[in-house]
């Protein structure tokens, strides 16, 4: 398990993993197990019927971490994986996904995958994926992740979704159904750059009463990168919405972003903002009398905006 | 020491010259606290942009102890030890008020004591802001105040503050000025601030008023403040023509 540099390298990117996890794994390299662990509250298991793992977490398990990353290391691989999580009533736990892509070969590397959680009522989640590709060869890095939660009475689920670098071509979709009281965080980051393209397509769907969602998306595309986004929040019920999406263009990028609020209750209280625009001037300014130079001041901006 | 040099800005419009900044040359020694004020559109902060190299004049030199700095850029001159406090400092979305000391300080392990006490001489509770973005959620009198408190940190040789008092209520006002005041008194800087506050014009060294791009008039603030109320009355026709009626 975690055999070379690169494997290493990877899981620390994607997945903040230095050596072995502590508490539930499954290491997926290449479409192989490269190791697993479960523990007495969560449990995996592989499919019978198609690529991927259930992942069932006890009612009550509160305070452990389950990590599932995924490395590609091998050029031109591709593959489809179904991921399920079953998180029990009054949960609160921690999910760590992400995929990291190394290929160094002529041959496009892909990893789709679908993510589908089914929290019970009362759990909290915190989901973290990072998504990162390296290598220096000329075939593609693509990564499509799909996310759907459903989340019952009184769940919760805080998704931060991070793509940091290196991924040329991604379409992202997320869906998340809120439950009576249920609430849905999700955080974007996305770095496009070089010839990169991005399209990200959400839903969040308050079909419950007093539920809440919110989505924060902060995005830079520079060089000749495209991104899209499509954020779309429904409210179903006596609800409260917010889709707040920020973008900083630089080069010769180009960014679309249409954010949508669809009422279908008089009680349903939506709020959408969008915008886009380059790194303004007098930020520049102050940080170059700071004593830092045009780059730093730039790299400084950006750092702070996808933090 | 600061020596500005028959130092000009001109811009090009419909075809004319138009001089924002004449000819203007001043010798500002260190430790001292010099006060720009003047009426809008005068060129005060053209002339305080220039020394920090926001603004490239025209004609004319500008001397940092000695070494010309003219045609040096804005990190240079804030390498140097030359610090800018912007009237209207930007908002950075993701940067946080701790962040940003921390850069103005150049030390990256920057404590939080430090930073309190920073803080704390603009009028702010560093447990209440240190981890809050500069970003629109603050008010522009916070902005300012958090602006303030980055020279403050920065703890440059020279020190330029654009109009600190605008925007700013009564009460962190008063404390503003005593923190200028304790700068000034600890003689390690040397400030030069715009400002049209009686409170902050009587703690300068020299007054200089700036208008038309030129220095009008230079004194202490005994000798200029009597002279900006004088200029003031009678420059408004309305009043002079009342004050004729009766």
């Amino acid at each position: 398990m975690m055999d070379t540099e690169i494997d290493r390298g990877l899981l620390e990117k994607i997945a903040d993993l230095i050596g072995k996890p502590v508490g539930a794994f499954n290491i997926r390299k290449d479409s192989g197990c490269d190791g697993r662990q479960s523990t007495e509250h969560i449990e995996i298991t592989s499919k019978e019927d198609k690529p991927g793992i259930d992942i069932r977490i006890k009612p009550g398990t509160v305070g452990e971490t389950c990590y599932i990353p995924v490395i590609i290391t091998k050029s031109g691989l591709r593959e489809m994986v179904y991921n399920d999580f079953f998180v029990g009533e009054g949960c609160d736990v921690d999910i760590v996904a992400g995929c990291g892509i190394h290929n160094c070969g002529g041959q496009e590397s892909r990893h789709d995958g679908v993510h589908t959680f089914y929290v019970g009522k009362g759990a909290k989640v915190r989901y973290t994926e990072k998504h990162y590709g390296e290598g220096d060869g000329t075939g593609g890095r693509v990564m499509n992740p799909e996310t759907v939660v459903y989340l019952e009475e009184g769940a919760s689920i805080q998704m931060e979704t991070v793509q940091i670098r290196g991924i040329d071509s991604t379409k992202r979709s997320t869906k998340i159904v809120c439950g009576k009281g249920a609430e849905a965080v999700v955080t974007e980051r996305l770095l496009t750059h070089g010839e990169q393209t991005a399209e990200s397509d959400m839903e969040i769907i308050l079909d419950g009463e007093d539920s809440k969602g919110r989505v924060i998306s902060r995005s830079v595309a520079q060089d000749h990168s495209e991104q899209v986004f499509y954020p779309r929040m429904v409210g179903n019920a006596q609800c409260f919405g917010h889709v707040q999406c920020d973008s900083i263009i630089m080069g010769e990028a180009k960014i679309k972003s249409i954010p949508a609020i669809t009422a279908n209750c008089t009680e349903a209280q939506l709020v959408h903002e969008a915008a886009i625009g380059k790194i303004a001037g007098d930020q520049l300014l102050k940080l170059e009398t700071l004593g830092l130079t045009e780059e730093e001041a730039e790299d400084c901006i950006l750092k702070g905006f996808l933090a | 020491m600061l020596e500005l040099q028959g130092l000009s800005y001109a811009v090009h419009e419909d075809g004319g010259e138009l001089g924002i900044l004449n000819d203007i040359s001043l010798t500002v020694g260190d430790g001292r606290l010099v006060v720009f004020t003047g009426p809008n559109g005068g060129g005060k902060t053209t002339l305080a942009k220039s020394i920090m190299g926001l603004v490239r004049p025209t004609a004319g030199r500008i001397l940092w102890n000695g070494q010309d700095i003219t045609n040096l850029g804005i990190t240079e001159r804030a390498r140097q030890g030359i610090s800018y406090g912007f009237q209207q400092p930007p908002r950075f979305k993701g940067l946080t008020v701790r962040d940003l000391l921390t850069l103005a300080s150049g030390d990256g392990k920057l404590s939080k004591d430090r930073c309190c006490q920073y803080l704390t001489r603009v009028g702010l509770c560093a447990n209440d802001y240190l981890d809050r973005e500069v970003d629109a959620s603050l008010s522009g009198g916070e902005v300012k105040r958090i602006e303030i408190a980055s020279i403050l940190a920065r703890n440059a040789a020279l020190m330029i503050f654009d109009e600190p008092e605008a925007g700013i209520d009564l009460w962190s006002f008063a404390r503003l000025t005593e923190t200028f005041e304790q700068l000034h008194a600890a003689g390690g800087a040397t400030m030069i601030i715009i400002s049209h506050q009686e409170r902050i014009i009587s703690l300068a060294d020299e007054v200089i008023v700036v208008g038309e791009g030129r220095l009008r008039h230079r004194g202490t603030p005994a000798e200029i403040l009597p002279r900006i109320l004088e200029d003031t009355l009678p420059g408004c026709p309305v009043l002079t023509k009342e004050a004729k009626a009766q």
